[in-house]
This record gives structure tokens, sequence and C-alpha cells, in this order.
């Protein structure tokens, strides 16, 4: 029987079904109920919990448990994911595997508390110094977080590449009924050849380091972390497309919002407009082949991109499209949330 | 079908566990439904209120432009989400603190006397159970019995409390 869980504590118990075993935080809403969560239940399981003295520390605990060779994780919201930018940006050049929720909050500076997608360009971009990318995913659902953080370790694994999750206030507390799937086997997993597991004595040394001071070399490990993205991009990108096929107008959005704009083109079809939705499941890899197909459809006139920021996904969905259709934005901001009605308002009245 | 709820109140009125009880109902009762409290830096004492979408297919927006049925357990409450109620839906308004009458024509309004009912009940905390009653009985959507089976469920730790809930519970569903 599915059972009424929080988006947040979801999040956490999938982690540790997932195979996370190391967390370490610092408090900040609105993503409180993770730490809290995994504060008792990680003892459960023979992991370790860490309530870190600040967010900088929090992320540098996370870099060494992961380079030991542990599942872990951190969360956090706006504010503290900029303080954890340093540690990501050390943790992606030395190619560690981790997980990092980010359950935005509206902003900038300390903003509110409130649910907002101001944080997209961070999230894709890199956020912290140097060319360098995290697998980005903007789940909309409680389930789709369960899913997504229960098999983000493995895919985080796969390319030595961090996973962010995406999130925003409203999907951190919202709650829904969903299906935990069974604990992972964590003794099937291979041995790490890169990790530092402290038994390799006798053996050549394992070496984790960000700093590669040699020109040659730190362009060549550039070049290997852009061939793991494009690696990625081939193989990880998700997309839903929702009534596109004879869409006249494409609604664009992700996460919660996604799902808000999913009502508006059921209210617009059921008034006889053609709308449809196409929502980007990984937000970096960008589902770039998704959004071309699209616009390059015939019946397709304009696409309407819309978040809950001053227009950030907006500039991916127009790189992606090549501008071949014009792309409209239509967003709240500071912790406000739109409604159905407000995104058909949007839609019909500017199409006037 | 899908019934779309906001329920509004004091925080400390029982808001969000009301909410919480249609949400635990509907997994009882193999429906969708999507939860959202609002969580703004609330306190005992002011405002609270979630929203509640109940659903047989899966529910895509969680935020309610128009609510189908308004609880509202205060005067405040009232004010704010009165003229938001589709055309045609409910209002369960808490009539023990709320002097005023709804001013819409085109709604249906039920007036619960929540708190004294709640006394009556044997237990003042029940004035949201009284309510669950009331929206029961309106909505259609759930039997008692599954929002009863719900009510034992959720106090099974305290079954000194149950009598007087399912007493609340009763008041609330047998009013006219």
């Amino acid at each position: 029987m599915k059972q009424l869980m929080k988006g947040n504590e979801a999040i956490a118990e999938a982690a540790v079904r997932g195979g996370c075993r190391a967390f370490f935080g610092y408090p900040i809403t609105p993503q409180n109920e993770i730490p809290e969560y995994l504060s008792w239940r990680l003892y459960e399981v023979g992991g370790c919990f860490v309530q870190a003295e600040s967010e900088v520390a929090a992320i540098n605990m996370v870099y060494g448990a992961a380079g030991a060779g542990a599942r872990a994780m951190t969360s956090s919201s706006s504010p503290g994911i900029s303080l954890k930018q340093e540690g990501i940006s050390y943790i992606c050049c030395s190619r560690l595997p981790c997980v990092i929720v980010n359950m935005v909050r509206g902003g900038p500076g300390l903003g509110g508390i409130q649910p907002a997608q101001s944080d997209y360009f961070q999230a894709t971009k890199g956020g912290g110094h140097g060319d360098y990318h995290m697998i980005v995913y903007g789940p909309n659902s409680v389930q789709e977080c369960v899913d997504i953080m229960y098999d983000a370790f493995d895919v985080s694994e796969k390319y030595r590449v961090p996973v962010m999750i995406l999130g925003d206030g409203m999907l951190g507390q919202i709650m829904e009924p969903v299906e935990l799937p069974e604990f992972k086997d964590l003794s099937k997993l291979p041995r790490k050849a890169w990790a530092t597991y402290g038994d390799n004595k006798g053996k050549d040394r394992q070496i984790i380091n960000s700093l590669l001071i040699e020109p040659d070399v730190l362009e060549r490990h550039n070049h290997l972390l852009f061939d793991t993205y494009k690696e990625i991009a081939d193989n990880e990108t998700m997309c839903e497309e929702y009534l596109c096929s004879d869409a006249e107008i494409v609604l664009t959005a992700y996460g919660t919002v996604a799902r808000i704009a999913k009502s508006a083109v059921d209210i617009l079809r059921s008034r006889g407009i053609k709308v449809g939705l196409l929502r980007p499941i990984t937000l970096y890899p960008f589902p770039e082949k998704a959004f071309i197909k699209v616009a390059e459809q015939d019946c397709v006139k304009e696409f309407v991109c819309i978040e809950l920021s001053m227009g950030q996904m907006i500039e991916d969905v127009k790189i992606s499209t090549q501008m071949k259709k014009p792309v409209k934005f239509y967003g709240r901001v500071g912790g406000n949330v739109m409604t159905p009605e407000d995104i058909v308002k949007f839609v019909t009245e500017e199409d006037k | 079908m899908e019934n779309k709820i906001i329920i509004a109140g004091f925080g400390g009125q029982g808001v969000q566990s009301l909410g919480m009880f249609i949400a635990y109902a509907s997994i009882h009762d193999g429906k969708e439904v999507t939860f959202l409290p609002s969580y703004g830096p609330e306190m005992r004492g002011g405002t609270s209120n979630c929203s509640v979408v109940v659903s047989d297919k899966p529910v895509a927006s969680p935020i309610i432009s128009a609510p189908d049925i308004l609880i509202a357990m205060n005067k405040p409450s009232l004010t704010k989400f009165e003229s938001r109620v589709k055309p045609g839906g409910y209002i369960i308004v808490n009539s023990s603190l709320i002097e005023t009458k709804v001013k819409r024509t085109d709604v249906k309004v039920y007036y619960v006397d929540a708190n004294d009912l709640a006394l009556k009940a044997g237990n003042a905390k029940t004035a949201n159970i009284v309510v669950l009653g009331a929206y029961t009985k309106i909505s259609g959507v759930f039997t008692p019995e599954v929002m009863k089976a719900v009510i034992e469920k959720k106090f099974a730790k305290k079954p000194k409390v149950i009598p007087a809930n399912f007493a609340a519970f009763d008041l609330g569903y047998d009013l006219e």
C-alpha cells in the first residue's frame, strides 16, 4: 500500500534505501525535514549523520567521505548552497560522486523561505568557479523525488559526477502518496578503484586532488570532464512531453511549476485551445533534442516558458529551440506561486 | 471525481491535521491526493492554511485557483478566501468564531458551531473533527466509516481520545 509522505522525508528515506550512509548538513528552511529525518534514520542502518558547524564544513565533509568511497550527501536551500559552492567545485574537479539536494527558496540574499526556482543558473551552469557541471534533476512530485533519489548514487558513481536534486519549498513540504522501493544491496556494489579506502598498504597510493598546476595536465582534465558530460547527455537526458503532437502553443516548465502548467493545459484544451507541455526532468543535461523536435513541428506557433524566477531556464529553451519559434515568458517571484488560472489568463490574453 | 479543498484558520485550530485526515482517508480509499501546507513563518495564533486535492486520477496542480469547498475556521480566513470559491461550491463556516454571514449567493453555505459542538462531544480540541464530519457529509467523497477508521488509526497511541473524536465527528456529520 502507498503511504503519505512529505517530499523532504520521502527524499531522505529514498536516499537511505538507495545506499546513502553518510549525511553532513547545516539547518535551513525549507529543507530541515531531510536532516531531521536522517539524524535518526541513518543510525538505524549503521550510517553516519553530522550536523556540521557550517555549510562550508558540511560540503567538505561530503568531499572527504565521498573520497573514502562512502555514499555521502548533503542538503540545503539557496543561501546554504551558495556557501557550499567552493566545495562543490573541488568535488567536481576531483571527480567524486555524491548527492546534493537544493530545496530552493526565494532570493537573492537571505531572501524568503517560500518556493522559488531562482537557482536554475547556479545549479545548471556550474555554480562555483571553473568549467564544470553537475547532473541536475528537477522532479515534480514526491514519487519522482523518491525515484530519482533512489538511483542518484548509481548515476553519480557511474560517471563520477555529483548529482544535484533541484526542488523548491513546495516540493519539500507537500504530502503525497508514495511507493517506496526495496533497499539496495550495497554488498553487491563494485569496489571503487579510485577511492581512498585506507586499506591499500603496500600498493600504489591513491591520490584525490583538485590542484592541477601544469597547464597541459589541467587542460586534459578539463577535456576529460567535458567528454563525460557529453556521455551523460547521450545516456541520461530525461523529458516529459504532454499533448505536444498537435499543439500550437507549447508551455514549458520544470518541477512543481510543471504540474501547475499541466492543469493549465487541461483547462485550455477543454476550451478548444491546442496547448501542450514540455517538461525537462534533467535540467543538466538539458533535453535539447526533445525541444528542437517540438520546435520544428509546423503546428507549433510559440513557446511559453513558465518559471518561479525572472527568467532563467528560458535561455536554455531559446538555445535548444534555436529560436525557430518565439519564446514568451511568464514568471512569479519572491515566493509567490502562480495558479493554473493565472497561466490560462496569460496564454489567452497574450494571444489576443 | 476531483475535490479541491482549502482549509484555513488560526495556528492551533487543527487546520493542518484536518487536511491531513482527508489526505490519509484518500490513501485509505486508494485515491490520489496532494496535501500542501502553507509553511510561512507560522506560529500558534498566526494564520494557517492548507490545500488538499483529492482525485481518482493523479493530481496535476497542488495549487488551487478555485476550491470546490472552503473550510473557514476563523473570520480572517473567510475574508481572505470567500471570493475564490467556485460558483456552486460550498463554504463551511465555523460559526462559533465567525459572526458574519457569507455575502455570496452563488455558493452553498453551512454554518457549523464547531467549538460548542466540540465541548458537547467532551473535548474542546475536537472542533476540527466536528468540521471533518460536516465535510464528509457535504462532499460525499468519503464514507463516514473510512473517516472513522482513519481517526482510529491516527489516535492509536492515544485511545482515550477516540470516543470524543468519534462523538465530534458524528455531531458534525449529523448536522442538517
